[in-house]
């Protein structure tokens, strides 16, 4: 009833308006679905080349409509995959441990920030904030952790450095705090008798899913693509991930080969289809993302949105 | 007894217990006492003649040596140059390229395509720097790549050897730049479209106004304030480059420096490459005065114009 009122309301040059209307969607549509395909086309690209033959790569360069198709490259990597399976999962454990601690503490300081009456809140807030002003750089910090923490060659490598506890996620969720939960449930649970403990892990915490969500789909997908801190702090091949064995391989596709040779010896039946099985790796590096994209996308724009407001 | 209790909730509503929020708070403030204030002060390194030898402590003092050997190479203009122009170039052509996704977006309304194209466009964001390198790789590499078998033989061209050719890359990275981050940056402008009272558009449009004037009198002229504060938190970064784009994906070609170099990846080959600590430390230092400077003046900058938008 509405729609037919406001419709008639607009009857007068809507013949024009609403063609034109038309028109621009049509062209919006056009611009965009070319914008669309040219973002997805490098990616159809690996994916592409992964299935390829490998002399057909040798003969004609990636391309992506191959003449000869073939799995070559996932069958070897799965009868060789010591090394790949291995990064797998020390990507998938730098990315659990990772985020699990990182969200944790995120939302432990942003809770006393949050909180009105606490003294100390601007202090705390300014401590937070200067980090995003002012940084002591790459130099001093490879030193300490060298030098004092001397984390080289560890797990905690992949871990500790630059990703755990970041300004923007802590602004993230202390302005989440302070729009989204009244001081009142605070205050009545205080006077209930519960401790700031106890209040923080059994009702802000819980209220605070949404943007919890959010900043643990930041920061895994921060440790996920993670390979600086690989580059700088670790030089025993054992510990790379899949991000830095992808570096390695690129560098020396020979790598994979010495590192699965005590596998191969006998069956011989697959020589290294070494193009292909680049590509294959790399797809095999995007398909957590890939796979959890349509699920995860609304708290990631969510994320932005919120974020770019203000810290 | 009642006397007693009102009293403490007196106090209590003027400041709560500080310890136990601070105990809380205090993991945090550990790891970016860490992981941000310690290398703050970590910055004295950049005036000693460091050697891993002696270590931080027992390396030598060598005053303002380090900066006066950064400054006579040509390395510390052109790394300087080439990371202003690109930022340049990303903030404007990263603006503009978000601004019509964001347009044509909204354009489109809440319907099944506007998702389809928004995952789309969102999607190379997810993708780490060494996955983007591939993709490159894949289309550039002199043997296998897709351009030179396909394209520059469509063209009846000859191949060229694109990680040895220090020219084209100025072009590939801004391109690789927008593919990865413009329907990111379109995210912002399209929430800032959507917040524009739709009035407004009622208005102009019975007042005979086309789409096309719409978009330059109504929704370019609104989006202003948004695109400024954008900017001005980009030039506050001008100094700082994303060391992946311009060091994963050139794959560390020697042969480009000269257009790929940035501040970022200065730092990291000094570092980690020449073993050349103190030159590394200067280098570092400068960005990171330099970079303090301009986000500081950026922001009095946005405070003057919208003090609603200022950071701080």
């Amino acid at each position: 009833m509405e729609n037919t009122l406001t419709a008639g309301n607009n009857i007068v040059g809507a013949v024009y308006v609403s063609s034109d209307a038309k028109r621009f969607k049509g062209i919006s549509t056009v611009v965009l679905g070319i914008l669309a395909v040219l973002a997805l086309l490098p990616i159809i690209l690996i994916v592409v080349a992964s299935f390829t033959d490998e002399t057909t790569l040798l003969r004609n360069g990636y391309a992506f409509i191959p003449e000869k198709w073939s799995t070559d490259a996932y069958v070897y990597m799965l009868q060789q995959g010591t090394t790949i399976f291995r990064a797998y999962g020390i990507s998938v454990l730098v990315t659990i441990v990772g985020t699990l601690i990182s969200v944790l503490i995120t939302t432990m300081i942003a809770y006393p920030m949050s909180r009105k009456n606490f003294k100390y809140r601007n202090i705390l807030a300014f401590f937070v904030f200067f980090t995003m002003l002012f940084n002591g750089g790459v130099v001093p910090s490879y030193m300490m952790w060298t030098q004092i923490f001397n984390i080289k060659n560890s797990i905690w490598a992949l871990i500790l450095p630059n990703y755990l506890c970041g300004a923007f996620n802590i602004f993230l969720v202390r302005n989440y705090y302070a729009n989204s939960i009244p001081d009142a449930l605070i205050e009545s649970a205080q006077i209930d008798g519960a401790s700031e403990l106890t209040i923080f892990f059994k009702i802000i915490f819980p209220l605070a899913v949404p943007t919890v969500a959010t900043i643990s789909l930041f920061t895994a997908l921060t440790y996920w693509n993670d390979w600086v801190n690989a580059l700088y702090y670790i030089q025993k091949p054992q510990y790379y991930g899949i991000q830095n064995l992808l570096i390695r391989i690129m560098n020396n596709i020979q790598y994979l080969k010495s590192g699965a040779a005590s596998v191969a010896v006998g069956t011989g039946a697959i020589s290294l289809p070494s193009n292909a099985v680049r590509m294959s790796m790399a797809v095999i590096g995007i398909l957590p993302i890939v796979v959890i994209y349509p699920f995860v996308q609304k708290y990631f724009v969510k994320g932005v949105v919120v974020g770019a407001v203000k810290g | 007894m009642s006397e007693n209790k009102s009293n403490i909730k007196k106090v209590k509503t003027k400041y709560a217990k500080s310890g136990p929020l601070l105990l809380i708070a205090a993991p945090g403030i550990l790891y970016l006492f860490i992981n941000n204030y310690i290398p703050m002060f970590g910055i004295f390194l950049a005036f000693k003649n460091f050697s891993y030898k002696k270590g931080i402590w027992k390396s030598p003092w060598n005053g303002f040596q380090n900066f006066k050997f950064l400054f006579q190479t040509k390395d510390a203009i052109i790394m300087t140059r080439n990371t202003i122009l690109y930022n340049l170039a990303f903030i404007v052509i990263g603006t503009i390229f978000a601004i019509t996704i964001a347009i044509f977006l909204n354009a489109l309304g809440d319907s099944l395509r506007t998702k389809f194209f928004q995952s789309a466009l969102l999607l190379p964001n997810l993708m780490s720097w060494v996955i983007i390198a591939y993709m490159v790789y894949a289309f550039l590499n002199s043997d296998s790549g897709f351009v030179n078998n396909t394209i520059m033989k469509m063209l009846g061209k000859q191949d060229v050897a694109w990680y040895m050719e220090r020219g084209y890359w100025p072009f590939i990275l801004t391109i690789v730049y927008l593919w990865k981050n413009a329907g990111y940056m379109s995210i912002i402008y399209l929430a800032a479209i959507a917040g524009i009272d739709k009035s407004v558009y009622e208005a102009a449009s019975l007042d005979g106004a086309t789409k096309l004037q719409q978009i330059f009198r109504v929704t370019l002229p609104l989006l202003k304030p948004t695109v400024i504060i954008m900017t001005l938190m980009a030039v506050g970064r001008i100094f700082f480059s994303d060391f992946g784009l311009f060091y994963q994906v050139p794959m560390n070609s020697g042969a480009l420096y000269a257009t790929t170099q940035t501040i970022d990846t200065y730092v990291y080959r000094g570092l980690m490459e020449l073993n050349d600590v103190g030159m590394s430390a200067a280098a570092g230092l400068f960005q990171s005065l330099l970079g303090f400077i301009i986000v500081v003046s950026a922001n009095a900058f946005v405070r003057k114009v919208d003090n609603d938008n200022a950071l701080f």
